[in-house]
């Protein structure tokens, strides 16, 4: 019985997120933000610095970084260090695609106030437990360590009440990794088909968002969003495991109390 | 077999990686014939072909299509200290029809799917090969392939294909085709496994890979070089740093004897490839306590990982070391400081040995994976298999020793036992092993960093050299090969090719005996990644 004393060595390893924060990756890239200077260097080209077109520039000059599409490869970073910045948070993911474009627009707030009544309508009954499905279309791989991690003592979901489930059919929340592979879109429906109602669809990584760097291609879609109707937005790539978390924890309504968004 | 240094291209010095590689040419009639008789030891029927090199493993069958139409077709061989690379133009056939080629699988039979993904992107037919189902993209009849090379590469729309019918191969009594996939009971990477079975034995599996192909190969054309690295570190996601390195060493090598790469680069992109195979290794570990249901083992094998992948993220800022590598060298220097790194590698490391060592001493453990998955040597053999999945089978090749790049030319590499009984077993304690030396490596990696000026340089400028190159490590799956050619700066034809495919066309192979309930053990103790196979 030595694996009695060694299960027990090095005592609780377990995260208190989202109950606490939890201060991990305080120094490394959680999401690109624009900085809110007021003396912006004039740049010929800011746009042509990103190799996913992340980048726009609006009229006024002030540069937008859609997540959705970053890869957070940071170059953008590396290059105008006075008007792009690492954010450590890792609670980036949001419920509509163009509340990924930051600096956030106005109008995007109404409708996410929308949609969030309206998730929170679906999701009521799956605060307490809900059940998770996960689906590859075409991802890298490294997204499905990053969900697995999930289930390891230092996360360990099942203390929220989130399970992994086989079964479609089972399923509340449907993780959809990838780009969208073609091969995969069959599938990809069915499965979502099986699931019964209510269910809630959630896009993991850049890859699934938008297709990332993988896309344009003959063999992917740009995204998963266009094979299935998608809730949850969660860029990164890969997202980590927090980031996933947060995801997970915004699809059934339990936002971490202690930094409420209003 | 020795090296042979004047028969090689002179690009040996290089500080990056001595990608040391020749190429000859034969004509399309002959090439098959010449890749068996390298392969075999052998001397070639046509012995007009002097310039050929007498031995070599079949490594890879890589195609390139040209403007005309034409494909080029590279067989590469692998051999002490080089890369030989034998190579013949495929023109298409009258009228539009395809082009043909005598296939090389009946006498080399590591080439089987090779040529299979061959005939999916390039509509080659190769005359001979035993059996050319759709492998990475099935086309619909009269569908055009995507020819990765041409400038304009097919748009082909891929169809799913009709899967209601299973085929069978076996005829007997109660013999039935299980679909197992692509969507899996589990968090698992997209594939699909026909299982024909009786009930419990496994006597016929075979592989279906391609729901999860991205066309990644020709998003990669056109794109910069400094834009290739970062595609290349999401061909294999689990294995970026290896994809990165060995992309990089291909662009680094073009020209007139390349460029020479920092050495504290060099170290650097080492440091993060071996904490890359231990985390993959790890992974592989979790995957078997998980299918064993050692739950203790399965929690604390993850938290170790787990604080591999916090080591990678304070080293460099991202958790799969992305961003890392560039081209000339590294993006900058580690964000920890070396001793604090090594201090705090020393301490995971001392926790993996003690919880594996634990583990390997559990009979419970040891019964699941102890004559599960048998590779036998004479198979490893004749289809080459590669990486931990080969040492476990008799065949002792690792890249970092035989053609040695990077820092791997002046880091002391501790020395590895492979194994022959080919079981999960022996998979397993050939990965113990192996990471014992990473951990080993990463250390000096670490420790030689701290004779650099931590302010680097960490990179020299790269011009743009128009050319072909190879590019090769050894990934956590084992040896990692790309092709690379340019033209006017931009890339013109990259080829991955993966370990997770040269070794994935071997797992049907070794179910003999085995039943449902060890394809789990089989499947961890294979380690393999479904993006690199059908990439």
């Amino acid at each position: 019985m030595p694996w009695v004393t060694r299960g027990l060595r090095n005592g609780v390893l377990t995260s208190r997120y989202p109950a606490r924060p939890d201060g991990y990756g305080e120094h490394w890239r959680g999401a690109v933000v624009v900085r809110q200077t007021s003396t912006r260097p004039a740049h010929p080209d800011l746009p042509g610095i990103c190799p996913t077109g992340a980048i726009t520039s609006t009229g006024d000059g002030v540069p937008e970084v859609d997540r959705g599409k970053c890869i957070l490869c940071g170059r953008c970073v590396a290059e105008q260090p006075d008007v792009f910045a690492f954010d450590p948070s890792f609670e980036v993911a949001d419920l509509a695609r163009p509340a990924l474009v930051v600096p956030h627009r106005e109008e995007t707030a109404a409708s996410l106030a929308v949609l969030r009544s309206d998730l929170a309508r679906r999701a009521r009954a799956l605060r307490r437990s809900v059940h998770l499905r996960h689906i590859d279309a075409g991802s890298d791989g490294s997204e499905e360590w990053e969900i697995a991690a999930l289930l390891g003592p230092v996360y360990d979901v099942h203390r929220l009440g989130i399970f992994f489930t086989a079964s479609p059919r089972h399923a509340d929340l449907l993780l959809v990794t990838g780009a969208g592979s073609a091969g995969m879109a069959e599938p990809l429906r069915s499965t979502y088909e099986a699931m019964p109602d209510p269910r809630v669809v959630m896009a993991v990584g850049t890859d699934a968002i938008s297709g990332g760097l993988v896309s344009p291609s003959y063999a992917t879609g740009c995204g998963v969003s266009g094979k299935v109707p998608v809730d949850i937005w969660v860029p990164g790539s890969p997202p980590s495991p927090f980031a996933i978390l947060h995801g997970i924890l915004i699809a059934i309504g339990r936002l971490p109390r202690y930094k409420d968004r209003s | 077999m020795s090296y042979e240094p004047d028969k090689m291209t002179p690009r040996q010095g290089l500080a990056s990686g001595s990608q040391a590689w020749r190429e000859v040419s034969v004509p399309s009639t002959q090439l098959a014939d010449a890749v068996a008789a390298i392969s075999q030891g052998r001397s070639p029927d046509h012995q007009d072909v002097a310039a050929l090199p007498t031995t070599g493993r079949f490594a890879g069958l890589f195609g390139s299509a040209i403007e005309d139409g034409s494909v080029v077709l590279r067989a590469a061989l692998a051999r002490y200290h080089g890369l030989e690379i034998v190579s013949s133009i495929v023109a298409p056939g009258p009228d539009g029809r395809p082009g043909r080629y005598e296939a090389l699988t009946p006498a080399v039979p590591g080439a089987v799917w090779y040529e299979r993904e061959i005939a999916d992107l390039f509509g080659l037919v190769p005359e001979g090969h035993p059996r050319v189902d759709p492998l990475v993209l099935p086309r619909n009849p009269g569908q055009d392939p995507p020819m990765p090379g041409r400038r304009m590469p097919g748009q082909v729309k891929p169809v799913p294909l009709d899967e209601t019918p299973l085929p069978a191969h076996l005829a007997g009594e109660g013999v039935f085709t299980l679909p197992y996939g692509p969507v899996r009971s589990g968090v698992f990477e997209s594939v699909q496994f026909l299982v024909e079975t009786p009930g419990e034995d496994i006597p016929h599996l075979r592989a279906r890979v391609y729901h999860k192909h991205r066309g990644i190969e020709v998003r990669f054309q056109g794109l910069s070089p400094s834009d290739g690295v970062l595609l290349a570190e999401r061909v294999e996601g689990v294995a970026s740093v290896a994809h990165a390195t060995a992309f990089s060493q291909a662009i680094e090598s073009l020209g007139d004897g390349g460029v020479n790469v920092p050495s504290a680069a060099l170290l650097v992109r080492a440091a993060h490839a071996e904490l890359e195979r231990v985390a993959n290794h790890l992974d592989s570990t979790v995957r078997h306590t998980e299918a064993a249901g050692q739950a203790v083992a399965y929690a604390r094998l993850t938290w170790h990982k787990e604080r591999i992948m916090r080591l990678r993220a304070d080293l460099c800022g991202h958790r799969f070391g992305r961003g890392v590598v560039v081209i000339g060298g590294v993006a900058g220097a580690p964000m920890l400081a070396p001793a604090a790194a090594v201090a705090h590698l020393s301490r995971i490391e001392a926790d993996v040995r003690a919880d594996v060592d634990l583990l390997m001493s559990t009979s419970s453990f040891i019964d699941r994976i102890r004559g599960t998955g048998v590779l036998k040597p004479q198979l490893a053999l004749s289809r080459g298999a590669i990486g931990p999945v080969g040492r476990a089978s008799g065949l002792d090749e690792d890249v970092r020793a035989y053609r040695p790049y990077g820092a791997y030319a002046i880091i002391e590499m501790p020395a590895h036992r492979y194994r022959d009984s080919g079981d999960a077993l022996a998979r397993q304690l050939v990965r113990n092993e192996e990471m014992w030396g990473a951990f080993e490596i990463c250390r000096r990696a670490l420790e030689g960093l701290t004779r650099y000026p931590s302010d680097g340089p960490w990179q020299v400028p790269v011009p743009p050299v128009d050319g072909t190159a190879w590019g090769w490590v050894e990934a956590p799956q084992g040896e990692l090969l790309y092709l690379v050619e340019t033209e006017s700066g931009r890339l013109r034809r990259v080829k991955p090719r993966s370990a997770s495919f040269h070794n994935f066309s071997l797992f049907p192979d070794v179910f003999i005996g085995d039943i449902f309930t060890d394809f789990a053990f089989i499947e961890a103790s294979f380690g393999l990644s479904m993006a690199g196979v059908a990439n």
